[in-house]
């Protein structure tokens, strides 16, 4: 009975946390819940790889900036529906992921080199963002507004957030999947270490590359929404380092290589974070306590705010 | 079944292993000792395949595998264990060893099955469900074995399992060997104490500054006083006789 009820309240508590947003009025606590929905959605992308894997990127915002750019070049330049953008965005960001890993991994790097390269990508992306004409350089690009469902634009943000709440569901579903698969043992196999794992017959690259593939054609969708959403992507929103960064702050402050942590590290990131600044308005104030809540999740549960679950369970 | 032939590899100026050759015949259990720094490792990361020999070639059931990856060496059948055990320390016993399962078994149920049934053969039984990070070193070494043996290899290397286990702990893994090989599986195993190779292997090749110096039965090799030599010292089968 004890053992039903812990089983089964985070799914229920989850459930009602999701579907609570449709009730509000207020459009800013729609929009708060939209954003949380987008960084655990986005979080559990990165957490595919960085969680699961153990490939830790520093440069996720290059899958999220491919996704965004689609979604504006297509609208713009060949005045196709974003419907199309999610597929097409999903290839290319498993394209990039699967080219960036195997280069990498076959290159034998891991750990901060990895993350260095990563972030060089990130980079490289964004100036070359910034100088091509195809993606309207520093200007950016402004999606034409076209409200209504065939033109994947919705008036009400609720709608926007069912969209990006869906996606976090798949998200979460792939990482139910890797918790129960070969695939998903094999790759945190391959984290925890890689010789033993080679030893018992498993292709190191080959895992790790289609586990950085998988979690680019999933961030690249974010993008997709994120330029539906506010219609306008420039170089800096799609590749800057700020949305890398809080890819890989959600997962970890949750719990990265969880299925709950992301959900849990938006949480704490969005409500806790985004409610301090609404009283403390002092600019550089956010990416302090961002910072501040890594420092005491590192330091004092490695294992991020999912880890307490176990340990309650145990006491 | 395994032909190792003229095996040389060289670490800046250390010539770490010199033209060694050994064949390990199908059902055996062959052994390969020597001093501490002799090349034994080195040997066995070169025929699994983690290692380039600057030199040599390895040929495994007919075919060559010289410099081959070491999962595609695994997935023909010749599967190492560590000498520095090397569990996944965030997986529980059951985990790790239904990663070797997942070799030949793809369906989750059926890999964990194979595991259970690994794991309780190899005295794991009670462990199957704890965190592997836990585990005790003889526990550590017998994880080794039966993740290595769930992906059912024709021939197992086994390095130095038998190290840093008291007494009784030996017994018991010398018997848990036998029933392996008494299974249908070929054994290479390296060991750096004689005592526990003398119970096992029926053929001893030693392993001494990277050459091999001596082969033969148990009994023969702990008779040589070359082996003597590079265990002890030099003139020490010598000063051994004069105090006999």
């Amino acid at each position: 009975m004890n053992g039903t009820i812990t089983r089964l309240a985070p799914p229920i508590a989850f459930a009602v946390l999701i579907l609570l947003p449709f009730t509000f009025g207020s459009q800013f606590l729609v929009n708060l819940a939209m954003l949380t929905a987008m960084s655990a959605f986005i979080g559990q992308a990165w957490n595919i790889a960085g969680g699961f894997g153990g490939l830790t990127s520093f440069g996720h915002t290059v899958f999220f900036g491919i996704g965004a750019y689609t979604a504006a070049i297509l609208a713009t330049r060949y005045g196709i529906s974003a419907w199309f953008a999610l597929p097409l965005a999903a290839l290319l960001g498993a394209a990039t992921g699967a080219v960036i890993g195997f280069a990498s991994f076959r290159a034998g790097l891991r750990g901060s080199y990895f993350a260095l390269v990563t972030l060089a990508f990130a980079e490289a992306f964004r100036v070359l963002a910034t100088a091509s004409e195809f993606t309207r350089g520093g200007q950016g690009i402004n999606v034409p507004l076209a409200l209504g469902f065939a033109h994947f634009q919705f008036a009400d943000r609720r709608a926007t957030y069912a969209v990006i709440v869906t996606l976090l569901l798949l998200a979460m579903a792939v990482a139910v999947w890797l918790r129960r698969s070969r695939f998903g043992a094999r790759l945190m196999a391959v984290r925890e270490n890689e010789d033993a794992a080679a030893a018992l017959g498993i292709d190191i690259v080959r895992t790790k590359t289609a586990a950085f593939a998988l979690s680019g054609g999933l961030a690249s969708l974010g993008g997709v929404v994120y330029c539906q959403t506010y219609l306008f992507v420039d170089p800096l929103i799609a590749f800057g380092v700020e949305r890398s960064v809080e890819m890989l702050l959600v997962a970890m402050i949750g719990g990265a290589g969880t299925i709950w942590g992301p959900v849990l590290g938006a949480l704490a990131l969005h409500l806790v974070a985004d409610t301090a600044r609404s009283f403390i308005s002092t600019p550089g104030f956010a990416p302090m306590l961002y910072g501040v809540m890594l420092l005491v999740i590192v330091g004092l549960l490695p294992g991020g705010i999912a880890s307490l679950a176990g340990r309650f369970r145990r006491a | 079944m395994l032909e190792v032939t003229a095996l040389s590899k060289r670490f800046g100026g250390l010539q770490a292993v010199r033209d060694v050759s050994l064949a390990v015949p199908e059902g055996s259990i062959t052994a390969l000792i020597g001093p501490n720094g002799a090349g034994k490792t080195t040997t066995f990361a070169m025929i699994a395949g983690f290692i380039r020999p600057d030199a040599g070639s390895v040929r495994f059931l007919g075919h060559d595998v010289t410099a081959m990856r070491p999962d595609r060496i695994a997935a023909r059948g010749m599967v190492r264990t560590f000498q520095i055990t090397q569990p996944f320390a965030g997986l529980s016993v059951m985990e790790n060893i239904r990663i070797g399962a997942f070799l030949r078994d793809a369906s989750p149920a059926a890999a964990e099955a194979q595991a259970r049934e690994v794991g309780t053969r190899l005295g794991l039984g009670p462990m199957l469900d704890r965190p592997a990070a836990g585990l005790t070193v003889a526990a550590r070494k017998r994880l080794e074995v039966a993740r290595a043996l769930a992906t059912q290899p024709k021939l197992l290397l086994l390095d130095e399992v038998m190290a840093g286990l008291n007494p009784s702990e030996l017994g018991e893994i010398v018997a848990m060997i036998r029933a392996v090989r008494d299974g249908g599986v070929t054994i290479l195993l390296i060991e750096h104490i004689m005592a526990a190779v003398a119970a096992l292997a029926e053929d001893v090749h030693v392993l001494a500054e990277g050459a091999l110096i001596a082969r033969g039965t148990p009994r023969q090799i702990a008779e040589d006083p070359r082996v003597v030599e590079a265990y002890l010292g030099r003139g020490a089968a010598e000063r051994m006789a004069r105090h006999a």
